[in-house]
């Protein structure tokens, strides 16, 4: 089954990318995270995301299209990156998701992926 | 104030700021400052003249406030600091010409020409019209067009700066370069009608909605250039087109194809005005693509007489338009007025003519590829052909039209 | 380059998913894999799931010290992540061209944003 973890990160978070010192902190426990999830066969796919500051966010009204700069949630935390998943169950995905690394800022949602067969 | 009235107020307003900008711009090669020294003067505008009425002279009014403000500006060392001695200038030239010529006089033509310059981004092209011309907001222009409003400033921004670096020249062209220059006004002017959600004569799937704009800046091109017949063929274009609007959906918002479309609820007068526009272009004996286009659609709209549809005429008019414009939507169009002048399988083997990377994401060959294999009692073919179209659907209510013939 | 369309889905949304009447069910499922079927034959497709609705989820959240699991929605927005894309277009005004196909419902927003460029996902 397919899960996805959604991670959800703060504005200091997602400055410490643009500070070289920090930026290896940031990304390189996340590097060795993946490398796991690929040796246990585990990883199908993911993407880490730009900052918000670089999302378009596009909504209707009406019949006619609204093409607005930024992201579309006005919350403190906004999504920087999601990895999916193959595991038996939701206990085991659970598990991989508590070994993503964390810090202050940094918040996880874990989401079963619908199977394909119902989309 | 009614809503009409105040419709109009802001439409003398607009007028004006724009004759303005475009005399201001000539002069001083400076689109980006003259737009600013006029903006507060527009904005005030829009606020006192529905309640004061609009003045006799409404451009001096403009100047006058423009004028304050470009001196405040100078006196603050902010805005535009080289542009000033220039916009001054033709600010100054401006308000003798104010007093003594009534009305202003309109340079608008070179302004939609320079516009529409080779020199200038395709891509700025139309939505520059829009802003410098009609004075609508890069924001509206970025959701009209899919563009991320940040970038459309951007885009916007950098087409004014080359203008004036590059020394792009305010005239009108002439002789051997008029026929493609205006080709390009044209084009740019028909790239802001897109029938919202409909791509009626396969336009570009990136311009959407300003149907009312494209109108207005096609009266303008035409009150500019009343000898020309593409002029005109463009507008009468843009009116069968629009004439349509109020039947493309039935009362519960599904989507109506033409074919289909109750002809009564097509707007005679915009018709009749559309008719007329051709007629007059014809008379002055220089076919050109939108004449031909408005031609096509001019068949479609004598459906409201006759009750049928001439796909003989379509597919002669459509032959026409392909040798003069080969684009994609000429084509698929042309495909498609064959296979009903004379069958499925003749239209079919046209639509395969075309290039396949020309089309793996344009709607209209794959909507009509699988109304042609359904015809042609290929089933299956035409299933796959109808959810490539549905895939590539941008209007939900084709997307559900496509869905239910499965 | 590589893009992340976010599909934002309202309350109705996810509850049409599973409405009680079929038809209403169907309309919801049926229009998705004709879009992937584009994407695809476009080859632009990359990736894409759909996610299961907002209160099946788990947050994981983090104290400094001990990590904390709790079972529910992670923000209580009108509109909630119901699923995305991730496609690879030559710029951004393709990538909103491929947003604008993404099947519409009233109150669905769609966010596209650029893909980190690393070894990092």
């Amino acid at each position: 089954m397919n899960y996805s973890i959604l991670i959800h990160e703060t504005a200091e978070v997602f400055a410490m990318r643009n500070d070289p010192a920090k930026r290896q902190a940031l990304f390189a426990p996340i590097r060795e995270y993946l490398q796991a999830l690929r040796e246990a066969g585990v990883f199908v796919g993911g993407a880490g995301l730009e900052a918000p500051a670089t999302a378009t966010t596009l909504s209707t009204s009406g019949s006619t299209w609204k093409v607005q700069d930024g992201p579309f949630a006005d919350t403190k935390e906004q999504l920087a990156g999601l990895i999916i998943i193959d595991v038996p169950d939701r206990d085991h995905a659970l598990e991989w998701a508590r070994r993503l690394p964390m810090l202050a800022g940094r918040k996880l949602e874990l989401r079963a992926n619908l199977i394909p067969q119902q989309e | 104030m009614s809503g009409a009235a105040r419709l109009a107020v802001e439409r003398a307003a607009r007028d004006s700021r724009s004759r303005l900008l475009a005399f201001l711009a000539a002069r001083s090669h400076d689109v980006a400052a003259a737009e600013d020294a006029l903006s507060e003067a527009f904005r005030s505008a829009l606020e006192s003249w529905p309640r004061d009425g609009v003045p006799d002279k409404p451009e001096a009014w403009l100047l006058t406030a423009a004028r304050r403000r470009l001196i405040d500006a100078s006196r603050h060392a902010q805005v535009h600091a080289h542009a000033l001695p220039d916009l001054l200038a033709a600010v100054d030239e401006a308000q003798v010409v104010v007093q003594e010529q009534q009305p202003f006089p309109d340079e608008r033509l070179k302004l939609l020409f320079v516009c529409a310059h080779p020199a200038i981004d395709a891509g700025a092209r139309t939505p520059l019209m829009l802003q410098t011309v009609l004075g609508l907001d890069a924001a509206r222009i970025a959701s009209a067009f899919l563009v991320k409003p940040a970038t459309m400033g951007q885009r916007l921004s950098r087409v004014k700066t080359k203008i004036r670096d590059a020394g792009i020249a305010f005239e009108i062209p002439h002789g051997e370069d008029l026929p493609s220059r205006l080709d390009a006004v044209l084009e740019a002017i028909y790239a802001a009608y897109g029938s919202g959600w409909d791509d009626i004569t396969g336009a570009d799937p990136r311009r959407r909605g300003l149907a009312s704009e494209a109108l207005e800046l096609g009266a303008l091109l035409l009150q500019l250039l009343p000898n020309e017949p593409e002029a005109r063929g463009l507008l009468a274009l843009m009116l069968y087109c629009e004439s349509r609007r109020a039947a493309r959906r039935d009362g519960e918002g599904h989507y109506v194809p033409l074919s289909e479309q109750n002809a009564a609820c097509w707007s005679v007068p915009m018709i009749a005005q559309a008719d007329r526009l051709l007629r007059e272009a014809e008379r002055a004996g220089r076919i050109g693509r939108f004449q031909l286009e408005a031609a096509i659609q001019s068949v479609h709209a004598q459906r409201a007489c006759s009750g049928h549809t001439d796909w003989e005429s379509l597919a002669l008019l459509y032959e026409g338009l392909v040798r003069l414009a080969p684009t994609i939507g000429a084509l698929v169009g042309r495909a498609a007025a064959v296979a009903q002048a004379r069958d499925a399988h003749t239209g079919w083997q046209m639509l395969q003519q075309i290039p396949a990377e020309a089309v793996a994401s344009y709607q209209p060959y794959w909507a009509l590829a699988a109304h042609l294999l359904t015809q042609m009692q290929r089933g299956d073919e035409a299933l796959v052909a109808r959810e490539r179209a549905i895939g590539l659907c941008e209007d939900e209510a084709m997307r559900v039209f496509l869905m239910r013939q499965k | 380059m590589n893009y992340s369309i976010l599909i934002y889905e309202t309350a109705a949304d996810f509850a049409t998913r599973n409405d009680p009447d079929p038809k209403k069910r169907e309309a919801y499922w049926a229009v998705w894999p004709a879009y992937v079927e584009a994407l695809k034959k476009a080859g632009v497709f990359v990736s894409g799931a759909g996610l299961q609705t907002p209160d099946t989820a788990s947050t994981l959240r983090f104290n400094g010290d001990k990590r904390h699991v709790q079972d529910g929605p992670y923000a209580e927005t009108k509109e909630q992540l119901g699923g995305f894309f991730i496609i690879d277009v030559p710029d951004l005004d393709a990538a909103l061209d491929w947003a604008a196909r993404v099947p519409r419902s009233p109150g669905r927003v769609f966010e596209v944003r650029p893909n980190l460029v690393l070894g990092n996902a």
